[in-house]
C-alpha cells in the first residue's frame, strides 16, 4: 500500500519536470513566434537541391 | 516554340504579379512590369536563389516606388540608436519589413548569407514582420545591409518611433502565460487527488484522505500566492480608490476558499474547496489571456515620429551631412530630395518645390511653392531636390504642435464596460446575502453561521460572470479581424455599440486614393479616345496610367516620335495624327480649370480636357444612407470645398459639412460635439486627423495597407471593409446583448448555489461540479451566440 505514496511522488515530480521545461521554453523565446519555425523546417528539401544543382552547373 | 507559347500566355509580372505594360522588361524569358522587379529577379538568379519563385507564384512586392536614401545610416549616432547589440566584430539589428507576406519571403530573407557572406545570420519573425540580422560590422556596414534588403525588394521601415517591438514588450504576456502554466499544473494534480474524495473512500483507504488533502493544500499555495496575485492587487487598489470592480468578489472568494479549506484540512473536519479554487483561478486566467491577446504587428500608438524620417540631410559648409531630426536647429540649411518628407517648417531657398500634403492636410492636389515661401512640415516633395532653411525646430512646427495639445498629455479615459458597472451592484448584493445568512444562523448554530457565510462567498464567486465578457468580446474580435477590422482591445467593441455620432474625414477616408475617375469636358470621338489611350499607355505618370485604365481601350496603334517631359506632358504621332497630352503650359494654351487636368491637343486643335475626380470608396453612398437613418453624420475635411455639392446629399443639412479644417479645428469640433453629449466616432487617415482621432470616443484609422503608417487610434479599418461599417456596429450591439444574456445565465447558476449555501448545506462536491459546469456553459454560449449573430450580420 505504501506504493501509492511513491507513485504519487513520482507523478508529481514528473509533472514538475514538464512545468520547468515549459518555463525554460517560454523564457528562451520558443513561444514568441509560433508560425515561422513551422515554415522554416519545410525549406531544406527539393527546391534547395535544385538550387545546388544549378550552382554546380554554373561553376563546373 | 515552347518559349514563344509561355511568352504569349504571361500577362502579369513574374516578380510582383502586376499587369504587364505593352513593352515589358524581359530577363531569362521571364517578363517584368518594371526595371525594379527585373533587378530583383536578376540579383536572386545570380545568387542561385531562384527557388524564391518556386514556393509561391509572384511572391515579390511591386518595385515601382522610388528608392530611399540610406546614407544617414552611416552616422554612428543614428546607427547606435537602431542596433540591438554591437561589439567590435558583430552587430545584431532587428528591422521591421512590411513587405514580408509569404513563405517565399521567409526563405529568401533567411538566405541573405548567399547574397552576401558577410551577413552571418538572418531570422524572420513572421507574425511581427521583423527580421533580425547578425552581420560582421568590419566587412559590411549597416547601410549596406539595409540597401541589400531594399535591392531585393524588402525595404525596412525605419522611423523615430519604435516600429520594432522589442522582446520586453511581451513581458506582461509571458508573465500571464507563466501564471496559467502554474495554475494548470496545480489544477491537474489537485483534480487527480480529489477524485477519491468525489467517489468516497472505503474504510481501509481512510488514512489516505488526510495525506491527499495535505498535498492539495500544498499545491494550492502557488496558485494563491503567484497565479491569483493580480486579482488581490487589483481588488485592493480599486478598493482604496472606492471602486468595487469584479476583482473584489473574485479575490474575496479565493481568499475565503483558501482559509476555509486550510482550516478544514488542518482540523481534519473536511476536505475543503481546493479543487474549486485551483480550477477557478485557471479558468479566470485563461479568460484574461483571451482578452489580452493583441495584434503583434499592428501599432495603435503611433504619432508623427513614425511618419517622419529618422534623419535629414544637412548642408554645412557646402557638404552634405545626415543628422538626426531632433538635432535640427533653427537656421539650419537642409536638402530634401524627391520623395522625401519635410521634417520641419522651413523657407524654400533653392529648387522647385511641388509638395504633396494629402496625408497632412487632406488637400488632394500637390502644392507648388516659390522661392522664399514658407513650406510646412509633413509634405512630401514630388519634384526634384530642394534646399530650405529651417525656421522652427521639429517639435514646434505647424503639424507637430498638435501633439503638444493637452489631449495628448494624459492617458485617454478607459472605456467603461458593462462588467465594471454590473460588478459594483453584484459585489454589494453578494456581501449583503452573505452577512444576512451569517446573522440568520448566528443565534442557533455558530458553526453553521460561519459555514453559510463562507459558502455564500465561495459559490457566488463570479467566475462565469468574469468570463462572459472576455469570451464574447474575444469571439467578436476574431470575427472583426476576419473582416479586416482590427481593434486595439476588446473594450472598443462595447464603445462601438454606444456611438451615436459619426464624423468622417474626406481625403483618403471616404475617397478611395487608388481609384480615380475622370470627367471629360470638350468633344472627342471614340477613335480619338483610342489615340489618346495609345499615347498615354507609354507614360509612367500616375495620371496617364489612370487615364488608360479609365478609357479601357485595347492597344491598337504604335507610336512614332514619342516624347515625354516628366511631370508636364507627352507627345507623339499616333496613326498619322499629332497628339499632345498634358498640362496647359505644355500645350501652350490658357488654363481654365484648376486641379489635376490632362488637356488634349490633336493636330494642333484643342479638343478639351480630362479632369481627375476622386471617386468615393465602394459602398460609401449606401453606407451614408444606412448610417444616416440612425446616427448623426458629419464631415470634416482639410480640403477645398469643391466637393461640397457632390457630398451634400449624403449628409443631412449643409451645416454638417466643414471644409478647410485645420488639425486643431477638427479636434475642437469633436470636443464641441462631446460637450453637447454626443458619443463620437471619428474616421480619419492622415496626421491631420490625429488630434480628432485621439479626442473622439472612438477613433478609427482607415488605411489601404495596414502596414503603412496610420495615426494613433482605437481601431484600424482596412479600406476594403469600409462598406461593412453598419454591420460592425450592429455586431457590436449584438455582442453587448450576448454579454447581458450570459450575465443572466451565470447569475442563475449563482442563485442555485446560493440556495444551498445560505442553508449551510453546500458540499465541496457540489461546488466542484457547479463551478466548471457554469464556466463551460458560459464559454460555449458566448462563443456560439456571438458567431450566430455574425452570420445574421453577414460578417461570417
Amino acid at each position: 500500500m505504501n506504493m501509492i505514496y511513491m507513485l504519487l511522488g513520482f507523478s508529481i515530480i514528473i509533472a514538475l519536470i514538464f512545468l520547468i521545461a515549459f518555463f525554460w521554453a517560454s523564457k528562451s523565446g520558443q513561444h514568441d513566434d509560433l508560425y515561422t519555425p513551422s515554415v522554416r523546417m519545410l525549406f531544406d528539401d527539393e527546391p534547395e537541391k535544385d538550387a545546388e544543382q544549378k550552382s554546380d552547373e554554373d561553376h563546373p | 516554340m515552347k518559349e514563344n507559347l509561355s511568352l504569349s500566355v504571361a500577362t502579369v509580372c513574374y516578380h510582383c504579379g502586376d499587369d504587364l505594360p505593352t513593352a515589358p522588361y524581359v530577363s531569362d524569358d521571364k517578363q517584368f512590369c518594371c526595371l525594379g522587379c527585373k533587378g530583383v529577379y536578376q540579383i536572386l538568379s545570380r545568387h542561385n536563389l531562384s527557388s524564391y519563385y518556386v514556393f509561391n507564384s509572384v511572391p515579390g512586392a511591386s518595385q515601382k516606388k522610388a528608392a530611399q536614401h540610406f546614407d544617414y545610416l552611416d552616422e554612428p549616432g543614428i546607427a547606435a540608436d537602431l542596433v540591438d547589440y554591437a561589439d567590435d566584430k558583430t552587430t545584431v539589428i532587428t528591422l521591421f519589413v512590411p513587405a514580408v507576406h509569404c513563405s517565399s519571403c521567409i526563405w529568401l530573407l533567411e538566405h541573405l548569407h548567399k547574397i552576401n557572406p558577410d551577413i552571418a545570420q538572418s531570422r524572420i519573425d513572421f507574425p511581427k514582420k521583423q527580421i533580425s540580422i547578425t552581420f560582421k560590422n568590419q566587412l559590411i556596414s549597416l547601410r549596406k545591409v539595409v540597401e541589400l534588403l531594399t535591392s531585393i525588394g524588402y525595404e525596412p521601415l525605419i522611423s523615430l518611433q519604435d516600429v520594432v517591438k522589442k522582446q520586453q514588450s511581451d513581458h506582461s504576456e509571458r508573465n500571464l502565460i507563466s501564471k496559467i502554466a502554474v495554475a494548470g499544473f496545480c489544477v491537474g494534480n489537485v483534480m487527480m487527488l480529489s477524485f477519491p474524495e468525489y467517489f468516497g473512500f472505503s474504510n481501509f483507504e481512510e488514512h489516505y484522505r488526510s495525506f491527499f488533502n495535505w498535498i492539495n493544500l500544498a499545491l494550492s499555495i502557488p496558485v494563491l500566492l503567484y497565479s491569483s496575485r493580480d486579482y488581490f492587487i487589483s481588488a485592493w487598489v480599486n478598493l482604496k480608490n472606492g471602486i468595487l470592480n469584479l476583482d473584489f468578489p473574485l479575490a474575496l472568494g479565493i481568499a475565503v476558499m483558501f482559509i476555509r479549506s486550510a482550516v478544514e484540512i488542518i482540523t481534519k473536519t473536511g476536505s475543503g474547496f481546493i479543487d474549486t479554487l485551483c480550477s477557478l483561478v485557471f479558468f479566470l486566467l485563461i479568460g484574461k489571456w483571451m482578452q489580452q491577446r493583441t495584434y503583434r504587428y499592428l501599432s495603435f500608438e503611433r504619432d508623427y515620429r513614425s511618419y517622419f524620417p529618422v534623419a535629414v540631410t544637412l548642408i554645412k559648409e557646402g557638404k552634405d551631412q545626415a543628422v538626426q531630426l531632433n538635432e535640427l536647429k533653427t537656421g539650419d540649411r537642409i536638402l530634401i530630395r524627391s520623395n522625401e518628407i519635410m521634417p520641419a517648417d522651413a523657407i524654400l531657398l533653392k529648387g522647385e518645390a511641388k509638395l504633396d500634403f494629402s496625408f497632412v492636410t487632406g488637400e488632394s492636389l500637390p502644392v507648388d511653392k516659390v522661392l522664399g515661401e514658407m513650406v510646412y512640415a509633413g509634405g512630401r516633395q514630388i519634384g526634384g531636390a530642394i534646399e530650405l532653411e529651417v525656421v522652427k525646430p521639429v517639435s514646434q512646427s505647424y503639424l507637430t504642435k498638435l501633439w503638444n495639445n493637452e489631449t495628448f498629455a494624459g492617458q485617454k479615459d478607459p472605456i467603461r464596460t458593462f462588467s465594471d458597472t454590473a460588478s459594483k451592484y453584484f459585489s454589494i448584493a453578494l456581501l449583503l446575502i452573505a452577512v444576512t445568512a451569517g446573522v440568520f444562523w448566528v443565534n442557533t448554530d455558530l458553526n453553521k453561521a460561519v459555514a453559510s457565510f463562507t459558502a455564500v462567498l465561495i459559490i457566488a464567486c463570479p467566475c462565469a460572470l468574469a468570463l462572459s465578457s472576455p469570451f464574447t468580446l474575444a469571439a467578436v474580435l476574431s470575427i472583426f479581424d476576419k473582416n479586416k477590422f482590427y481593434l486595439k482591445n476588446t473594450a472598443v467593441i462595447e464603445e462601438l455599440a454606444r456611438i451615436d455620432t459619426i464624423v468622417f474625414d474626406k481625403t483618403g477616408t471616404i475617397t478611395n486614393p487608388n481609384a480615380n475617375g475622370f470627367q471629360f469636358t470638350g468633344s472627342l470621338s471614340e477613335i480619338e479616345k483610342q489615340l489618346v489611350s495609345d499615347l498615354a499607355r507609354n507614360s509612367g505618370h500616375p495620371l496617364s496610367r489612370e487615364l488608360v485604365k479609365w478609357l479601357n481601350k485595347d492597344t491598337i496603334y504604335p507610336i512614332d516620335r514619342y516624347r515625354e517631359q516628366v511631370g508636364r506632358g507627352i507627345s507623339g504621332n499616333v496613326n498619322g495624327q499629332e497628339l499632345k497630352l498634358g498640362s496647359a503650359a505644355f500645350l501652350g494654351i490658357e488654363a481654365q480649370e484648376k486641379g489635376s487636368v490632362v488637356h488634349i491637343l490633336i493636330d494642333g486643335n484643342y479638343c478639351g480636357y480630362f479632369l481627375s475626380k476622386q471617386r468615393w470608396r465602394a459602398g460609401f453612398k449606401q453606407l451614408a444612407l444606412t448610417l444616416g437613418r440612425k446616427k448623426e453624420l458629419h464631415l470634416l475635411s482639410g480640403d477645398q470645398d469643391h466637393d461640397r455639392k457632390l457630398l451634400a446629399p449624403f449628409f443631412q443639412g449643409s451645416q454638417q459639412l466643414h471644409f478647410k479644417q485645420s488639425p486643431q479645428n477638427k479636434l475642437d469640433y469633436i470636443l464641441n460635439l462631446q460637450n453637447k453629449g454626443a458619443k463620437v466616432m471619428m474616421f480619419g487617415d492622415g496626421l491631420n486627423d490625429a488630434g480628432a482621432l485621439r479626442q473622439s470616443d472612438l477613433g478609427i484609422a482607415v488605411t489601404d495597407d495596414i502596414n503603412n503608417f496610420s495615426p494613433g487610434c482605437d481601431a484600424i479599418l482596412d479600406g476594403v471593409a469600409f462598406e461593412k461599417i453598419p454591420q460592425f456596429i450592429s455586431q457590436a450591439k449584438d455582442a453587448v446583448k450576448v454579454i447581458h444574456m450570459s450575465f443572466v445565465i451565470s447569475i442563475s447558476y449563482n442563485a442555485i448555489g446560493l440556495f444551498f449555501a445560505v442553508q449551510g448545506l453546500l458540499s465541496p462536491l457540489m461546488a466542484a461540479i457547479l463551478m466548471p459546469i457554469s464556466t463551460a456553459t458560459i464559454i460555449l454560449f458566448t462563443s456560439i451566440t456571438a458567431r450566430l449573430y455574425a452570420y445574421k450580420n453577414k460578417l461570417l
